[in-house]
């Protein structure tokens, strides 16, 4: 199966952890026009990782780089969950039967559809599992 | 053939000759201080008399000359000639209270610039070789303490000063710059900056490197990165500026003109002299100073003189300084010098070569907080991957200081770049 079509760029920002670094991050996003579809922090001991699912990744890379952050593109997979009670625990359960760790995960809430974004330890095969179990993945085509 | 000494008489004096030349001019330099006060007031209390000195050994018995004594006498408290005779002034960076006032008559200017030439000839450098000379030209004695030795051997100098690091890299590549002289840390900026224009500056072949500690990690890694033989310079304002002691193509141990200054190394705390091979304090009697002799003059400096001769026929070497003891930190009663933090951060390729310490007394308890870059291209995007990254500087820090320490890890470039002296030490911890 191709599973490359499924994985998708998150952008990894790291950042110290002080006040208005996310505000000057959004703020070079904003600019270039680019969105971001959902993002979570990860914080450790004075310094931390801003994640974030963004339309335009490469142009994202581009324009924090330019800026002198120092940026990192990580493998996530997105899920479309159902937005109703029980949706996230479908995915979770498939996931854990088959033995794949969830390292860190975030959620978006769209018009259409809830999105889970995982990063896991076995990137293809949890491609494989999640959709012969029916589920919907995100292309990556979509970010562009 | 390349000419290799500048003044091979001198360079290489046997040590008969050498010592006979050294009582010669101490009791000359001796009585030339008897015109400045302090040591008028000085030799009377210690009870010391000029005319008793008959061999090398009798200077023992003369007292030290600190810092504090030199910021005591400013501004001009230690000028040994009328001021008419006096053609240059240079100060010291006063970090704390006044500055140190240098003086210098006509002929001490040539004394050192003829110095500054035997290091630059034993380096092998000369007037094929295009010097751009990157520090500070104003009161700092290393801008114009080089400018004119490297005139006197004929290179071609550009007195570029610090400041604008791209210009400094288009004049080096435009120019065909060979040699550069700076502070190792600026040398380091040099090169990320270099690195950023896309330059590989081909021509350098040679940098002096000094007026900072500096660590063998350091030499090796600037070297790969400017491509050049980096050699160590040094000196301080008090014995004219840099020029005092140098590196030979051997690279092992600084040779110091032992004709123009006499070294005693001692043990900081008694004041007793150590033998060769023995690390102590160097102290320093310079032996050809005019406008501003100096006995037995406490450097700082930690060092020691070394046991074996060197191949290229000069004589007795001190080894390179880890550190001036006023640079040093006492850390829950363990000495630290910054060189130390640099060294390990040097071997650690994840973090970057810049570094603040930060110092404060948290519940009577000395903490060390080291700041250290993220090198750019060692970021995964895991948090995971940092924390062991910090993880890592803390152990590495902890085995060579045996001191625990926290760990901050910034973003690339975040932290300040020298182009003097670095400051990279910040006490917060108070008097008490």
């Amino acid at each position: 199966m191709d599973t490359k079509k499924y994985v998708i760029k998150q952008i990894s920002i790291f950042s110290e952890n002080r006040p208005g670094r996310l505000a000057s991050v959004a703020q070079a996003l904003g600019e270039e026009k680019i969105n971001i579809l959902a993002f979570s922090i990860a914080e450790a001991n004075g310094f931390g990782v801003i994640r974030a699912l963004v339309d335009h990744p490469e142009e994202a890379y581009e324009k924090l780089s330019s800026l002198g952050y120092n940026v990192a593109f990580t493998d996530v997979i997105a899920v479309q969950m159902k937005d109703q009670p029980g949706g996230l625990f479908e995915i979770a359960k498939v996931l854990g039967d088959a033995e794949i760790n969830i390292e860190y995960s975030y959620a978006y809430s769209g018009k259409t559809a809830a999105v889970l974004i995982l990063r896991v330890d076995q990137v293809d095969d949890a491609i494989e599992k999640i959709l012969s179990s029916g589920a919907t993945l995100l292309e990556h085509s979509i970010f562009h | 053939m390349m000419r290799m000494f500048w003044d091979k008489k001198m360079e290489t004096l046997n040590p008969a000759d050498l010592k006979a030349l050294q009582l010669k001019r101490l009791k000359k330099t001796l009585r030339s201080v008897q015109s400045v006060e302090f040591y008028r007031k000085q030799f009377d209390n210690a009870g010391v008399v000029v005319s008793d000195v008959k061999t090398l050994d009798d200077l023992q018995k003369f007292p030290f000359t600190i810092k504090q004594d030199l910021r005591d006498g400013y501004p001009f408290g230690f000028f040994a000639v009328p001021m008419r005779k006096i053609v240059r002034i240079h100060t010291t960076s006063g970090t704390t209270g006044k500055p140190t006032v240098v003086g210098y008559t006509r002929k001490d200017l040539d004394t050192w610039a003829n110095l500054i030439a035997r290091n630059m000839t034993m380096i092998g450098i000369g007037e094929d070789d295009i010097f751009q000379n990157m520090v500070n030209y104003g009161m700092f004695t290393g801008g114009l303490g080089f400018h004119y030795g490297a005139e006197k051997i004929g290179m071609t100098v550009i007195p570029s000063a610090t400041g604008n690091t791209r210009r400094q890299i288009e004049m080096i590549r435009d120019f065909g710059v060979t040699t550069i002289h700076c502070t190792p840390s600026y040398a380091m900026h040099l090169s990320e900056v270099a690195e950023e224009m896309g330059e590989t500056l081909d021509c350098l072949k040679t940098g002096i490197f000094g007026a900072e500690p500096w660590s063998d990690n350091m030499r090796r890694t600037l070297e790969n990165r400017l491509g050049v033989t980096a050699y160590d310079s040094y000196g301080l304002s008090e014995l004219f500026g840099p020029g005092v002691a140098f590196e030979c193509p051997e690279r092992d141990g600084l040779h110091i003109w032992h004709d123009s200054y006499l070294v005693e190394i001692i043990n900081p705390k008694t004041g007793e002299r150590l033998s060769d091979g023995e690390r102590g304090e160097l102290v320093v009697t310079p032996l050809v100073k005019e406008a501003m002799p100096l006995i037995r003059y406490r450097t700082g400096d930690i060092t020691m003189l070394m046991e074996d001769g060197c191949l290229c026929g000069r004589g007795k070497k001190i080894t390179r300084l880890s550190g001036r003891s006023d640079d040093m930190l006492i850390i829950r009663g363990i000495n630290v010098f910054p060189s130390q933090i640099e060294h390990v951060l040097l071997r650690i390729p994840e973090v970057g070569n810049q570094f603040m310490v930060y110092i404060d007394r948290i519940n009577h308890l000395d903490e060390m907080t080291v700041e250290v870059e993220i090198n750019r291209s060692h970021f995964s995007g895991e948090l995971a991957d940092l924390a062991k990254i910090q993880k890592k500087v803390v152990k590495e820090l902890h085995d060579t200081l045996e001191l625990r320490t926290t760990v901050k890890l910034v973003e690339p470039g975040s932290l300040p770049r020298f182009e003097g002296k670095a400051k990279r030490v910040i006490d917060r911890r108070g008097d008490i």
